[in-house]
């Protein structure tokens, strides 16, 4: 494709909306308010269709102001509802968002039904977006309303991650909860409105959450969690601008979205820590270490008790104490073999080399020892939840540990 | 084909079938939205409804045809994975549930709407997809027996039947998942099965109203009703004829309206809905804002009164007490102070008189008639013998007893002033020194 003024033009201002929507997009998704921008979004188009009817042509920073006054106001009736009567958030939001929007397709219809030629309005582009017909002043626009929610963000960023955290401490904390709270909802709404005849009603709220739910899989700070979420955003927008350039039809918004659902899912399953791909290989990590750990553990009491002094223990006896089948310990005993910590004198029976038998005995004593704790001190013991074999002398104060080291001596005498 | 009922104009042939179809698809919308709206589901069914535009596509690429068959099989395959998407990100993929909810369908939908806009000859366009187009529901029509019906009701009827079916089936099932699922998977009904069940139906649902109603009318007929008949009713079976109910009166009015003003009668049919919403919402008999409104209007007005006739009972009191031959009268603006200044104080001494517990002196003062006199001893009698109640079994210190007992005196019965006076073995004076009026031979009854 030919990159010509027009095109930089709108790849600039969809970049930019969702730059913006990223930014703002982020709190959206740590309150929990992810729907209430859908919502918004549907309740903006009874205010744009009233506008035009009202001004009489399609002046977009009327429509606009139409729809923003709608949009809160669709918002103001989801917050009474839930708080006034027994409807529930989901259903009012669900009320709100198509008793709206049937609304705007009523406006909108009849406003092209009656309406003559010329200025019909486009109103349907409304619903699903049009990239194509950005201006400059567009541009500027959204240069303008991203600015302000940068300048709010940078200024208030201690206020309003207190408030995306935990907005009920923040309250007790003294801080003006509730107003904060009706500042993100207004960057949100501001947001929602200037997107909308991009992306349209019905896709606009996935522009405010994918980017941030996709750079909540990254980062678990706040600051990153922005910046990812802006540059998502931005990248998103520029990638999914290209489709609607290219082919006629295409309408605006679902190509953006689509950009954001392969970024979406590509965070979900390769994102380092919090990924599918990475949480499984850690969870397999996880399981093994602790097979092993069991493994050494078993052997070691069971050969300890073994007649004869030989610390050979069968196979058997080994499965008659764990619930595991063959294939399992054999598996791990290859591991633990290469590891140089146990060894199999013949092949019904399993051993612990010295090395084995001290990282055993080791194992064994932190396992009593948390146990102990555990008995001793069950009102705390809750702090140390993870009860980690290798780390009970990094977790526990010294004193503790020596402390239970003489009541095991005592109780085994 | 024979154009049916043969009596009518062809216009009014339209307007039938366009409330039949109406009626249909909403039917079948309100029956399911209950279930939806008591599960707290509302918004799984919004993004179902949604998402199943991708299935259709799917379905349509896939297959080539537009039989309803396959597109069945899409749109349910579809809607069900929204449900398990939905699901599998916020448990296992650490998503909020809502922000999971809202990136699965916008995908979907998304989806689906590259996929229809890339297909030139489909029948659904998107414009019909979003908006419906039941005006013209009458003009793509089929043969069915002879008769000309429309082509929406072929697929909507049978919809709206097993929808029926559905809740009649598993009405047991249905409505123990619905306010106790924990319950219902204990008792061997998987509440699981019964969520992806309802999620499917929903699939069914749109998938026959899609062309007819369109996919976000039929999320307003999903959940307003239900709301609406949620707002009037805490039975089940109630609550599915209301929503049905508020579903015909929706489609009825809906294309009669929509008529008269040239638009669409889909987006019609959602704003009757949200009047009727909005109309419980005000005027509902047990949760209307009205009545909760009147009722406190009524309480505080109620205090109001009570209020003031304490004020002029221990103003004639203190008058007794100083020997003064006449008690001072109190100003009606006294009287309104007396009962904190609100609007319900302003209502208040109107009322008294009305009811006979005062009456104005010649310099427009106001004293108590002796009914009133009756009623302001009893509201002392319960003020002291709180604050003695107070005294003795808390431990207050004598200048914090006022206050909580201002407040409890107006819901102190004579039974409960008796069961106090017993309890603190009958005191004559309560901790200010001030005497306990004895208690009434009959009941006073409050204004």
């Amino acid at each position: 494709m030919a990159f010509t003024y027009n095109t930089w033009i709108v790849l600039a201002g969809v970049s930019l909306l969702g730059a913006c929507s990223g930014l703002v997009g982020s709190f959206a998704v740590l309150r929990r308010r992810a729907l209430i921008g859908d919502a918004l979004a549907h309740a903006a188009l009874p205010g744009l269709c009233l506008a035009f009817l009202v001004v009489g042509e399609r002046n977009l920073p009327a429509m606009l102001a139409g729809g923003f006054l709608t949009g809160l106001a669709g918002v103001a009736v989801i917050a009474a509802l839930r708080h006034g009567t027994r409807i529930k958030e989901d259903a009012a939001i669900g009320v709100v968002l198509s008793v709206f929007y049937g609304a705007g397709v009523v406006l909108s219809v009849s406003i092209q039904n009656s309406v003559t030629e010329g200025s019909k309005a486009g109103l349907e582009s409304y619903i699903l977006g049009r990239t194509a017909g950005i201006v400059r002043q567009d541009v500027l626009l959204i240069a303008g309303v991203a600015a302000v929610c940068l300048v709010l963000v940078l200024a208030m960023y201690k206020e309003f991650k207190l408030v995306a955290f935990d907005s009920g401490f923040a309250g007790v904390q003294g801080w003006p909860a509730f107003r904060l709270d009706l500042l993100l909802m207004a960057m949100i709404a501001l947001t929602v409105i200037i997107g909308l005849p991009m992306v349209g009603v019905v896709l606009t709220a996935a522009l405010l959450i994918i980017p941030a739910a996709a750079a909540r899989f990254w980062t678990e700070r706040l600051e990153w969690l922005l910046f990812l979420s802006a540059v998502f955003g931005l990248a998103i927008g520029a990638v999914g601008t290209i489709p609607s350039a290219l082919l006629r039809n295409m309408p605006g918004g679902p190509p953006i979205v689509l950009a954001g659902t392969a970024l979406f899912v590509v965070s979900l399953l390769f994102a380092p820590r919090r990924g599918l791909v990475a949480r499984s290989i850690a969870a397999r990590r996880f399981r093994r270490r602790i097979a092993d750990q069991t493994a050494l553990m078993t052997i070691y009491e069971l050969g300890r008790g073994a007649q004869g002094g030989d610390d050979a223990v069968t196979t058997n006896a080994f499965l008659s104490r764990r619930a595991w089948d063959e294939r399992s310990l054999r598996v791990v005993m290859d591991r633990l073999e290469r590891r140089g910590l146990a060894e199999r004198p013949s092949t019904d029976s399993v051993r612990l080399t010295s090395a084995g038998l001290e990282r055993g005995a080791q194992l064994v004593r932190s396992y009593r020892l948390w146990e102990l704790f555990l008995v001793e001190h069950a009102e705390t013991a809750g702090n140390y939840a993870d009860l980690d074999l290798d780390t009970i002398d990094e977790k526990l104060p010294r004193e503790l540990v020596r402390e239970l080291e003489g009541r095991l001596l005592e109780e085994t005498g | 084909m024979v154009d049916w009922p043969t009596f009518l104009s062809p216009e009014a042939r339209i307007d039938l079938w366009t409330i039949l179809v109406g009626l249909v698809a909403n039917t079948a919308c309100a029956l399911l939205g209950c279930f939806l709206v008591l599960r707290r589901m509302s918004l799984l069914g919004d993004a179902v409804s949604h998402a199943v535009l991708a299935g259709v596509a799917g379905a349509f690429l896939l297959t080539g045809s537009i039989a309803i068959g396959p597109l069945l099989i899409g749109a349910v395959a579809v809607g069900v994975l929204t449900a398990l998407l939905t699901q599998t990100l916020s448990t296992f993929g650490r998503v909020p549930e809502d922000s999971a909810m809202g990136v699965v369908f916008t995908s979907l939908f998304a989806l689906g709407v590259v996929l229809i806009s890339g297909v030139e000859d489909l029948h659904l366009d998107t414009d019909c997809v979003l908006f419906g187009k039941l005006g013209f529901a009458a003009v793509y029509t089929v043969d069915v027996w002879g008769l000309r019906v429309p082509h929406a009701m072929t697929t909507l009827v049978p919809a709206c039947a097993l929808t029926v079916l559905f809740a009649t089936a598993f009405w047991k099932e249905l409505k123990i998942a619905s306010f106790d699922p924990l319950l219902a998977t204990s008792m061997g009904l998987s509440a699981l099965v019964i969520h992806y069940l309802l999620m499917s139906m929903v699939a069914v649902v749109t998938v026959a109203a899609l062309e007819a109603v369109g996919a976000i009318i039929v999320v307003a007929m999903l959940i307003v009703p239900a709301a609406t008949a949620h707002l009037l009713t805490d039975r089940l079976n109630r609550m599915l004829l209301l929503s049905v109910a508020v579903g015909a009166i929706s489609a009825i009015a809906g294309a009669f309206w929509a008529r008269r003003a040239d638009t669409n009668a889909a987006g019609m049919m959602a704003v009757v809905a949200g009047l009727q919403f909005a109309a419980a919402v005000i005027l509902g008999p047990r949760y209307g804002l009205l009545g909760k409104w009147l009722g406190m209007l009524r309480l505080s007005v109620r205090i109001a009164c009570e209020d003031v006739v304490a004020a002029l009972y221990r103003r004639e009191e203190f008058a007794r007490q100083t020997a003064a031959a006449e008690p001072a009268p109190l100003t009606r603006a006294e009287c309104r102070r007396a009962a904190g200044d609100g609007f319900a104080a302003l209502l208040a001494v109107p009322r008294l008189r009305r009811r006979g517990y005062v009456e104005a002196t010649a310099e427009s003062r106001l004293v108590l008639t002796d009914h009133g006199r009756r009623m302001g001893q009893s509201l002392v009698r319960s003020h002291r013998l709180w604050e003695t109640f107070l005294n003795q079994n808390f431990d207050l210190p004598p200048d914090h007893l006022h206050e909580p007992a201002e407040r409890i005196e107006h819901y102190i019965g004579p039974e409960l002033q008796e069961q106090l006076a017993h309890e603190l073995a009958r005191p004559s004076v309560d901790p200010h020194g001030k005497t306990i009026p004895p208690p009434q031979p009959e009941t006073s009854e409050s204004p």
